[in-house]
């Protein structure tokens, strides 16, 4: 789709954005999804396009707030403006202007109106235990909350790691019951974002995804799109050659760690957590800004069992999904030789010729033997 | 039956079979009293090679470059310059880590250091010798005549010789106590179980080693370990681990007469590439063969005589040859 | 005695001696290649092969080839068949030649050859290695081979006094002559034993190892007798000796039948025979290789087998392909060191072997025509004066 069929300046007027800015954004955002061109105009027609414009619901349980927080304070073009243009936040427990019943006979109102169209946004854990009274929200438990509203969404995102398995309130030993949205709807497709907090670049490509052609990208078990959570850190990161080349940082400050060793002997959990931070790095803050970046072990803040549940400087399972190449398999030899053609025939050419010779001399010796006779 | 097999089950009973009525065989050796060794544990290794690396820095062994793209250390078996390697065991479409079928695990190879080693018993000129205190096995490249003897006698397929000098010598791991780096008799350990992050490779006497393989061994699957780092007898530090399922097999606890270096793993051993082995080690049969056939060079002697006498009795009376 | 044997006269330099001189330039280039840039510049020599056809086939098989000597010198002298002595003289020197180029062989793979003095140090020595006790007996055994043929130069130059002084120790010679051989022929088997694994268990008959290795050795020098005296009386046009080696042929025989009895016994013993139906490479070789132990044993079985001197020469060079391939079956073709090593000689490996072969043939050709070696021919065939 060439550029110039589209009108883009009612969208320049509403986000505030130039044409060229809002293009690198989708672009972008397309490039990190795995996609090309023509997907980014497609995104950028979806997002100019009012009436494309999901509606959203967006519940807050148990939690910091974390994940709202980074997307308001992400560094990418007038970030905050896209989130809140290319979709129609109808509720959302932080950002609304109002407060009260007022609010929340709001939320009724469009999930009524918007049956089926609506994408539900959870941010935060769902504490079960005692019928789930450690968290209300005008009156009503995020148990009931969430179940009213999962009802008739079209989509479910899970976003931060609250939200995809329980984070924090979910460690040992859980006096809340806290559970993430997945294993709370079980009965429903639930795309997770998980990070402590998640990078909002995951959150907004998803979405878009889903704005622009209707449907969730793929997922793996876990509900994480592939694209995002589809590596471990450890197979992107830059510290990898140092892992491979066993130079490690033992303790922070020493002569490795001065150099940019691999983190793994500190703890770092990037060998078992599934994230895109080595390429997006930390809440697009950029500039290197990310915890393996500024010298410090991944903490594993998106990997259910990782993140809050291992020792911060234990020991990690290497998770690698195929060994890389490098290994020699275990039949793998040093100048292992096999019989060339030449080679071959030389060695046979050598025992005929003395087969030959012996072959000559029976036939002579018989000839002679009989001539005696 | 396959050939593996065969020579797993029948090598005891065969070795028994034939000495019958020779001379009393020489029965494996014993380990040293003060043993050095190591254990690999297959399951804590995660592939890393700082123990690949550590190794070539120690002994100042140059990196083995492939061709002209791979400008890192890509040594793919034991050669002259890599005294270990690791090497990775794979099945369908290796997903699990430790998993004979669709799995994969990491197996490192380096001397074994064996508690009767083939190399010293076939070694001509005493260019290799079992330390008698610790047990390692050394190599004097004075003595070496480059024959490469050990190299057939060794299970492991261990000495490598240096064919691409013409003045090249047998290089093999010698516990970094060789002459001029003897870290083991400065009290310290091997580069390879410095290195290690895991405790993967870990040092120690062969004694501690094996009580150490066994707790293990005795280890329920899922609970969780407090695995040691470094050495066994004072480890530097521990990291806490699930449990893996064990085989219950210590490679090198006995095989042809035991190992210092021993192995442990969730992986059969022959699928990581060890070889066929009884308990009895081969050499204490060829060396039961040799020293009845030349104890005290008794029969040669008797022998000899007895041609002696024959010849002479046989030329007699004609220079050359015996009747007509 | 000097009657009994006279030099050839005639022509050293020939066709096939310049041709063969050109093979051995080509495996002495090489050679030099070797010494320079190291084995792994010519040879396909690795880690889990560090023996080729330089240690096999120039010393395993070679020297087994070269037993020629030794196994006339039993029959002459230690079972008293004196009639089979116009044969020694040629046996010894291909024996000589043979177990030269084994002990060359030897110092061409030794990787640190400069330090071969290491093997005669009494300090140095490992009383525990089958090597160390080959490469004495090896070393001693060519220094035997020469003395015992040490007549036919002494009688080339006249040397009457020195020869009668050494007839008086002579017989202490030929006993170690017949001794050594025995043990490093049976020491050659007792190596497999600790290759261990490596070795194909059709072949790892571990205490049995030496005295097949002794017994294939023996009959291979009968074998090689036959062979040599077969293609002499060609080359050289002269009277076939088939007379004397049809005798032989009857010991090849007893000694066939005692070696199948044992090995196949052992393999029965410990189960082993349904290896050789396997159907993969180890099956295939030990069908060949028992096959070719069979042809001669089923020739000269029968006296017409044994008279036919074309038959009698057919039997010697089944025989002698019988005892190489065992040895290069147990060595190198049927040996695995393990997953993912292979092993065939290069080209210069290959040329290096053929070179000292050549070699060997042309110093063998150069002495028969110039010291008095081969019997007298009694009976000159019509046409000798115009052979080669």
């Amino acid at each position: 789709m060439a550029d110039t069929e589209f009108d883009f300046s009612a969208l320049e007027k509403r986000l505030n954005v130039s044409r060229r800015t809002f293009l690198k954004f989708c672009t972008g955002v397309a490039a990190s999804l795995g996609l090309g061109t023509e997907a980014a105009y497609a995104m950028a027609e979806a997002v100019a396009d009012k009436k494309k414009r999901p509606p959203v619901i967006w519940l807050h349980g148990q939690e910091c707030t974390g994940p709202t927080e980074a997307l308001l304070r992400s560094e990418q073009p007038s970030l905050e403006h896209l989130i809140l243009d290319l979709i129609s936040l109808d509720y959302h427990q932080t950002l609304d202007a109002g407060a009260g019943h007022h609010v929340e006979e709001l939320k009724r109102h469009a999930m009524q109106e918007n049956k089926g169209k609506y994408l539900l946004v959870v941010e935060g854990a769902i504490p079960l235990a005692q019928d789930g009274i450690f968290c209300k929200i005008g009156g009503q438990t995020m148990v009931d909350a969430t179940r009213e509203a999962a009802e008739n969404a079209a989509a479910i995102v899970a976003y931060g790691s609250c939200a995809s398995w329980g984070g924090v309130q979910a460690a040992s030993p859980n006096p809340t019951g806290a559970v993430g949205a997945p294993q709370f709807l079980k009965d429903k497709t639930v795309v997770t974002i998980p990070g402590c907090p998640p990078n909002p670049a995951n959150f907004i490509g998803t979405v878009l995804f889903f704005v622009t052609y209707g449907k969730l990208p793929p997922i793996d078990g876990k509900g994480r799109p592939k694209w995002a959570y589809g590596r471990l850190i450890h197979e992107n990161c830059y510290r990898r050659p140092h892992f491979d080349a066993g130079r490690f940082a033992t303790e922070f400050g020493d002569e490795g760690h001065q150099k940019g060793w691999c983190l793994y002997k500190l703890g770092c959990k990037g060998p078992e957590t599934y994230n895109n931070c080595p390429s997006l790095e930390f809440n697009n803050v950029g500039g290197g800004v990310w915890p393996i970046g500024v010298g410090h072990p991944c903490f594993g803040c998106s990997e259910e069992g990782t993140g809050f549940n291992k020792a911060l400087f234990s020991l990690s399972d290497v998770k690698t999904h195929t060994p890389p190449n490098a290994f020699p398999t275990i039949d793998s030899r040093e100048d292992a030789s096999s019989a060339t053609v030449t080679t071959a025939a030389l060695a046979g050419a050598a025992v005929g010729a003395a087969l030959g010779a012996s072959a000559v001399a029976g036939s002579k010796l018989g000839k002679k033997e009989s001539e005696q006779e | 039956m396959n050939r593996r097999d065969f020579l797993k089950t029948s090598l005891g009973s065969a070795a028994m079979a034939a000495t019958a009525g020779v001379a009393e065989a020489r029965p494996n050796l014993e380990p040293a009293p003060q043993a050095i060794g190591m254990l690999f544990d297959s399951t804590l290794c995660v592939g890393c090679k700082a123990c690949v690396t550590a190794c070539k820095t120690v002994n100042g062994n140059k990196p083995t470059i492939v061709g002209e793209d791979l400008q890192w250390d890509s040594a793919r078996d034991l050669a002259p310059e890599t005294f270990n390697v690791i090497k990775v065991y794979t099945d369908g479409n290796q997903l699990t880590k430790d998993s004979e079928v669709d799995g994969f695990a990491f197996e490192k190879r380096s001397c074994m250091h064996c508690v009767d080693p083939g190399c010293v018993s076939v070694c001509p000129v005493t260019a290799l010798v079992k330390d008698p205190v610790t047990g390692i096995v050394t190599y004097d490249v004075d003595a070496c005549i480059g024959c490469r003897t050990c190299m057939t006698g060794c299970p492991y397929n261990v000495p490598q010789f240096d064919y691409d000098n013409p003045f090249g010598a047998l290089h093999k791991c010698e516990m970094c106590n060789q002459k001029g780096l003897e870290r083991i008799n400065n009290g310290m350990m091997t580069g390879c179980a410095e290195a290690c992050p895991t405790g993967a490779t870990l040092f120690g006497s062969r004694e501690a080693l094996l009580d150490e393989a066994k707790k293990r061994m005795a280890l329920k699957p899922g609970e969780v370990y407090n695995y040691p780092r470094g050495d066994v007898r004072d480890p530097s530090s521990y990291h806490e681990k699930a449990v893996p399922e064990y085989r219950q097999h210590i490679w090198g606890e006995k095989e042809a007469g035991g190992t210092n270096v021993m192995h442990i793993s969730s992986i059969p051993f022959d699928k990581l590439g060890m070889p066929p082995l009884g308990e009895r080690s081969f050499v204490s049969i060829s060396e039961s063969v040799q020293h009845t056939l030349y104890s005290y060079m008794a029969l040669p002697a008797v022998v000899l005589g007895g041609l002696t006498w024959l010849v002479k009795r046989n030329t007699d009376g004609d220079d050359e040859g015996g009747e007509q | 005695m000097s009657e009994h044997y006279e030099p050839l006269q005639r022509r050293v330099v020939t066709v096939p001696f310049v041709l063969l001189g050109l093979v051995a330039l080509v495996g002495l280039y090489y050679l030099g290649v070797r010494f320079v840039n190291g084995m792994g510049a010519v040879t396909n020599l690795n880690g889990g092969f560090p023996w080729g056809i330089w240690v096999v086939y120039d010393i395993v098989v070679g020297t087994a080839l070269a037993c020629g000597g030794y196994a006339l010198a039993v029959t002459v002298y230690i079972f008293n068949k004196g009639k089979y002595h116009p044969l020694m003289r040629a046996a010894l020197l291909a024996s000589l030649l043979g177990y030269g180029l084994g002990g060359l062989g030897a110092i061409i793979d030794m990787g640190r050859w400069w330090q071969f003095y290491n093997l005669f140090l009494p300090w140095q020595m490992n009383f525990n290695s089958v090597m160390l006790e080959v490469g004495l007996c090896v070393s001693a055994y060519i220094i035997v081979l020469m003395i015992e043929f040490s007549p036919t130069v002494m009688e080339k130059f006249k040397a009457e006094a020195l020869q009668a002084r050494l007839n008086k120790v002579l017989f202490l010679v030929i006993a170690l002559g017949v001794l050594l051989p025995t043990m490093h022929q049976s020491s050659l088997g007792t190596m497999l034993i600790a290759m261990g694994w490596k070795v194909h268990p059709l072949w790892q008959t571990l205490h049995l190892q030496p005295l097949l290795a002794v017994l294939t050795a023996f009959t291979m020098g009968f074998a090689i007798v036959v062979w040599e005296a077969s293609l002499s009386s060609i080359g050289f046009r002269r009277t076939p000796e088939t007379h004397l080696l049809s005798g032989l042929g009857k010991i090849i025989v007893g000694l066939i039948s005692v070696y199948l009895l044992i090995r196949f016994g052992e393999i029965i013993y410990r189960g082993k025979l349904s290896l050789a139906f396997a159907g993969d490479l180890g099956s295939l070789m030990f069908v060949i290789e028992t096959a070719l132990f069979v042809y001669p044993l089923v020739v000269l079985l029968s006296p017409k087998g044994r008279e036919n001197g074309r038959s009698l020469l057919w039997a010697a060079v089944s025989m002698l392909l019988a005892g190489s391939l065992y040895r290069f079956n147990a060595f190198l073709i049927t040996m695995d060191p393990g997953q993912g090593y292979s092993y065939f000689p290069s080209f210069p490996e290959i040329m290096v072997t053929l070179g000292l072969v050549a070699i060997e043939i042309m110093v063998f050709l150069f002495v028969v025509k110039t010291f008095p070696v081969l019997p007298r021919d009694h009976q000159p065939a019509a046409d000798a004066k115009s052979a080669a």
